[in-house]
């Protein structure tokens, strides 16, 4: 006979606002087997597991359900309570009042009934449980890191310094990302370039980090501390080996005006190339979609002028596959192109430049070599305009959110201006100023105190060229929406940050989920920020929203201590909620059938033959046998089994028909 | 977004604009574009990102200043402020409702005056003949306002050009027009 | 080919020419424009500033019309009008409690099953195509086209070509052998309906448009809206006066410099009629 112990959980008021937390327990307390049934305020605090764990002891519970929030949340944590009082953790279900019942519905009678049919039906599983032991897989002490800009580097250094092996693989011919374009940083204005380059070199030094660049992930396959990762390292047309970095061939190379993508299109490049002077590694690669030999079938000057003959035109992509156990992604963000602003004439004005672009400008390793000077003529702007919000908070554009880091880049844009050109204007058209953060609201004023920048209140509505100008149309919304016009000589957008291209198919290669801009989602807004709902793969950065460099920095360390827990430990506990082909005495040994539909049906390639033999060694039988260390437990073998030979453990035919029936069957 | 009205609890005049037109006004946030971007900002007494912000403080006597401002009326739905409005709110649909209101409580501008007699006049004109009649138009309006020397010298200019009909166009159903502007000025007053 | 026509109020009177080019323009394609019988006004501005239903109501009964002629497809060259056709069909759709009231207002059956063109929409479907070898006398000018509000806005309605820099006429003139010049005015308000009654109104804004044109060296101005062209020919006076300088640069409805380039007569397309002498 079962003593169950039901522990109705009022969540503070998030379940007991709704429901009649004391009705439900007192009702289900009179169900056949229910042993003990109580409610409570918080069960997941410290008093509350000790209610549960008394009960256990005192009652002498075979199974215990909790009725509270979401077995997302805390099965864990209850879990661990019946174990501690020593009852199998499997013999405990958590029922979902709270997503399920009191947060979808008002307060009222039926509100109450359907928490009882949930505590119910738990009730009537529980019954069927039985104990069940975790499993025990080995874990890969190797990390892949995808990306390279400060996120990946900082989690790659981070990782490696624990001791683990790294791959790091980044898709563009260097690391360094978005930061290695910026100029001066805020709110410090310390040289992004002076602070990021050491740290580029020491991911090229590492012993524990071997560096893929120009390589993306080509396919996933396995789980937490076990997945087997294909990666795609495209064509260099190089031998890295033979090549010394001696840049012979890109000052030869004949096709060099391809817009630099390093330079946000404000400088060229060669066809061999790479993309800056520091890059790392310091090698180049042949575009092949520009080359002169790929497209025209001749040229090969830099194969020619190479001294030590690395060039390979025949060179094809190679597929590297790497066991690793856990994942960091950090694919960072893009910048949304303007063009979506025809009001603002992005691509029809020269002088009309995204922030990165500025960032260029600005920058000591840019097309000016930090001077501003504007794209059209390369004069000096006498009169700036920085638009903030060109395209975030815009849900007319697509873009409801507000992307963060554009206030402050904003005032340092005005800022460097003001110090490089004394004599020149700045103004910024603002809706509002966000600046949260350490020293983040000071560095705004002293724009605006020390600096002169001009903040105008408001949102323009159009830019247009006039005689040479750019004029600017906007009002001030703190003058009674007077009109301003600027006639300006430059005018910067603050463009979105957007998710990557591709973003989407990554997640999908990655198993992981995105939200409704493809940022990659993280398993709990405040308590799992690097975590995704993927065991073993977790996320650092701008590919999870748009972050800041400290904020991406903190990321990334935080999900390479994540890394470093679990590589930890030489062993690790999977959930036995996995499928079972069930087993029975001579002569039947089981009712499978062996028709082995499960095997062409599951995705993880877990279920094998197993041979049944007599002891003369002859067949009896073949019939599925599932591998638990691949099994996901997803179910789709049961679905496909027609003799009903497969169980997935903990969610049996019989404990799902008695699920069922308890709802079905009046009490 | 009739569903929203249920439950948003807006009251005054922001909500019966909501109900008239589904314009919300809490979706403005100020940034303004609609006024920067407005032709007649600068003839209106407050521009529309104003008027926006007075309806969202609910205060009967910022209401009431709205429907007895100029700017409802020097408006001239050129839908400017809704092609740019990054929350897509339908500022001139919002207009319509306002200025509709405005008449019916007889609170108009009197500096709107001659835009409003115009409007009359227009619509007097086609009331009768179902079509607009312009010679009829421009002296039914100068009757409304007096404004007699104006425009006095565009018309025998117009007339050279072959640009004014001395004869009105009459359509054969002028009952079946009347009856529109009866059914739906009849529903106006309710 | 026969295709339905609602020439509306402006174009039986101050703005005859329009009608004139259309119709001139048509026929030497060989399309036949058939007037809706018994048309009435749509109520342009004045019914949607004063009284919504009438506002529908009176563009309702034109469809409904056009409908009980047996016309599938109605070209409406007057921009206002077309703005007026096309938001009464879009909120009749949008909402049948509207439909009905307005409906029952005019005692005529309304579907929506008529598709409106206008001006520019009709010549790119009919008139383009075998335009090429019509053209005897290229409209060689720097032009600036000039849209108006009514024709591009709003996108969520109308959806027709971008609310920003539209590019519609401008390819339509290219054909014709004409320059388009880049300007920034061209869906700047022009004060319309203030027309008369608040004509410094018109004045200020028309000025803006024409000065801009008149700073990127355009030749002639193109239009699609008698309302526009009413407002940049017939005030020019006011315009003037608000630029300081005489200006003297025609303005002509796309049909009116279509027909010139195929050669058709200066009197049939009406250009006699403007006050702004056409010098192109």
């Amino acid at each position: 006979m079962s003593k169950i112990g039901v522990f109705v959980c009022h969540c503070g008021e998030n379940i007991s606002s709704t429901v009649d937390c004391e009705k439900v327990a007192a009702t289900v307390g009179k169900y056949d087997g229910v042993a003990f049934s109580v409610d409570y305020k918080y069960m997941c605090s410290d008093p509350g597991q000790s209610i549960i764990k008394n009960a256990i002891a005192e009652k002498g519970l075979t199974g215990v359900v909790v009725a509270a929030c979401s077995p997302r949340m805390h099965e864990p944590t209850f879990r661990k309570v019946c174990a501690e009082a020593g009852l199998n953790p499997y013999m405990c279900e958590m029922a979902n009042l709270r997503e399920h019942c009191s947060w979808v519905h008002e307060k009222g009678e039926a509100t109450t009934e359907k928490a009882i049919d949930l505590v119910r039906i738990l009730v009537e599983k529980v019954k069927y449980n039985q104990s069940l032991n975790s499993i025990k897989v080995p874990v890969t002490k190797t990390a892949l890191v995808i990306g390279g800009g400060i996120a990946g580097i900082q989690a790659s250094l981070d990782i490696a310094n624990t001791g683990h092996k790294v791959i790091l693989i980044e898709k563009d011919p260097s690391i360094g990302g978005h930061m290695s374009q910026l100029s001066e940083t805020f709110p410090t204005l310390d040289c992004s370039q002076c602070i990021l380059t050491p740290r580029m070199v020491e991911v090229a030094q590492h012993p524990n980090i071997t560096l893929y660049t120009y390589a993306e992930l080509e396919s996933l396959e396995g789980f937490i501390g076990n997945f087997k990762a294909k990666i795609r390292k495209k064509s260099k047309s190089l031998d890295e080996k033979l090549c010394t970095g001696c840049g012979l061939c890109t000052t030869k190379c004949p096709t060099k005006k391809i817009p630099s993508e390093f330079n946000e299109g404000l400088g060229n490049r060669t066809a061999i190339y790479v993309p800056f002077p520091q890059a790392v590694p310091n090698k180049p690669v042949i575009d092949r979609i520009h080359c002169t030999y790929y497209t025209k079938g001749k040229c090969k000057i830099c194969e020619k002028v190479c001294p030590t003959g690395a060039i390979r035109f025949d060179q094809e992509d190679q597929i590297v596959e790497v066991e690793v156990g856990a994942i960091v992604v950090a694919t960072g963000f893009a910048v949304k192109r303007p063009d979506f602003f025809p009001e603002y004439g992005y691509g029809k004005y020269a002088d009309v430049i995204t922030g990165l672009q500025f960032e260029r400008l600005a920058s000591a390793s840019g097309p000016t070599l930090g001077e501003i000077r504007r794209p059209s003529d390369g004069k000096i702007p006498e009169k700036i305009v920085f638009l903030a919000c060109a395209g975030s908070r815009d849900p007319a554009k697509g873009i409801p959110y507000c992307s963060k880091i554009c206030c402050m880049y904003i005032a340092k844009h005005a800022m460097l201006y003001q110090h490089k050109v004394h004599s020149g204007k700045s103004y910024v058209f603002y809706m509002d100023i966000r600046a949260g953060g350490k020293m983040y609201e000071e560095f705004v004023r002293r724009a605006i105190e020390d600096d002169g920048v001009n903040y105008i209140r408001g949102r323009v509505s159009k830019i247009y060229e006039k005689n040479g100008k750019l004029i600017v149309s906007g009002v001030d919304t703190l003058l009674n929406a007077m009109p301003v016009e600027i006639e300006a000589d430059m005018v910067v957008l603050a463009t979105a940050g957007v998710a990557n291209e591709g973003a989407e198919e990554l997640a999908q290669k990655l198993h992981i989920s995105y939200d409704p801009y493809k940022f990659f989602a993280e398993a709990h807004p405040k308590l799992k920020p690097v975590e995704t709902n993927t065991g073993g793969i977790f996320l650092a950065g701008s590919c999870q929203a748009p972050r800041d460099i400290p904020e991406s920095v903190a990321m990334a360390s935080g999900a390479a201590v994540k890394v470093a827990g679990l590589f930890s430990q030489d062993e690790l506990t999977r959930e036995p909620i996995i499928a079972v082909v069930n087993r029975q005495a001579a002569p039947v040994y089981s009712s499978c059938v062996g028709c082995f539909l499960c095997v062409s049906a599951c995705p993880y390639q877990a279920i094998e033959k197993e041979e049944i033999k007599n002891r003369t060694g002859d067949l009896i039988k073949s019939i599925a046998k599932v591998n638990p260390g691949l099994c996901q437990g997803c179910g789709t073998c049961v679905a496909f089994c027609r003799t009903k030979s497969i169980d997935i453990q903990g969610y049996t035919h019989e404990q799902m028909y008695s699920e069922v029936m308890a709802l079905l069957n009046e009490y | 977004m009739s569903s929203d009205s249920h439950h948003s609890g807006i009251s005054g005049l922001g909500g019966e604009v909501l109900g008239h037109t589904d314009v919300k006004v809490s979706h403005c946030y100020q940034c303004g574009k609609c006024s920067a971007g407005c032709p007649l900002s600068e003839e209106m007494d407050y521009p529309p990102s104003v008027i926006m912000r007075m309806l969202q403080t609910g205060n009967p006597d910022l209401e009431d200043k709205v429907l007895r401002s100029l700017s409802i009326w020097v408006c001239l739905t050129c839908e400017m402020c809704f092609s740019r409005c990054p929350m897509s709110i339908d500022i001139p649909k919002m207009m319509d409702f306002l200025r509709e209101k405005s008449l019916n409580e007889k609170k108009s501008d009197p500096k709107a005056k001659e835009i409003i007699a115009f409007h009359k006049s227009f619509l007097d004109s086609i009331k009768y003949t179902g079509r607009l009649y312009e010679i009829g138009l421009f002296v039914d309006y100068k009757a409304r306002t007096l404004k007699i020397l104006d425009d006095l010298a565009l018309a025998p200019k117009m007339m050279k050009r072959g640009k004014l009909n001395i004869i009105p166009e009459l359509i054969k159903d002028r009952s079946g027009v009347a009856s529109i502007f009866r059914k739906a000025n009849k529903k106006n007053k309710n | 080919m026969t295709l339905g026509f609602y020439p509306g109020c402006s174009l039986k009177g101050s703005s005859r020419e329009y009608a004139e080019s259309v119709l001139a323009v048509a026929e030497a394609f060989d399309i036949h424009l058939e007037e809706i019988k018994d048309w009435n006004c749509c109520g342009a501005t004045a019914a949607h500033n004063m009284n919504k239903e009438l506002s529908l109501a009176l563009p309702a009964r034109i469809l409904s019309l056009a409908e009980k002629q047996g016309l599938t497809e109605l070209v409406v060259p007057c921009a206002a009008c077309y703005s007026r056709l096309t938001v009464t069909k879009h909120e009749l759709s949008e909402n049948p409690a509207l439909k009905a009231v307005v409906t029952e207002a005019n005692d005529l059956a309304y579907t929506g099953s008529v598709n409106v063109l206008n001006i520019v929409q009709m010549l790119d479907k009919y008139i383009i195509p075998n335009l090429e070898g019509k053209v005897v006398k290229p409209f060689d000018h720097k032009v600036a086209c000039y849209y108006g509000c009514l024709l591009v806005r709003p996108h969520e309605i109308l959806k027709f070509d971008r609310e920003e820099d539209p590019q519609s006429m401008d390819a339509l003139m290219l054909k014709a052998g004409a320059t388009p010049i880049d300007w920034a005015f061209k869906t700047e308000c022009c004060g319309a309906g203030l027309s008369v009654s608040r004509t410094s109104s018109v004045g200020r804004l028309s000025g803006k448009i024409m000065g801009d044109a008149k700073d990127r060296g355009a030749e002639a101005i193109i239009v699609a809206c008698p309302m526009c062209h009413s407002n940049l020919d017939m005030r020019r006076d006011a315009i003037n006066s608000y630029l300081g300088e005489k200006v003297d640069i025609p303005v002509l409805y796309i049909t009116q410099a279509i027909g010139l380039a195929i050669g058709l007569d200066r009197k049939t397309l009406g250009l006699q009629r403007h006050f702004v002498k056409v010098s192109v």
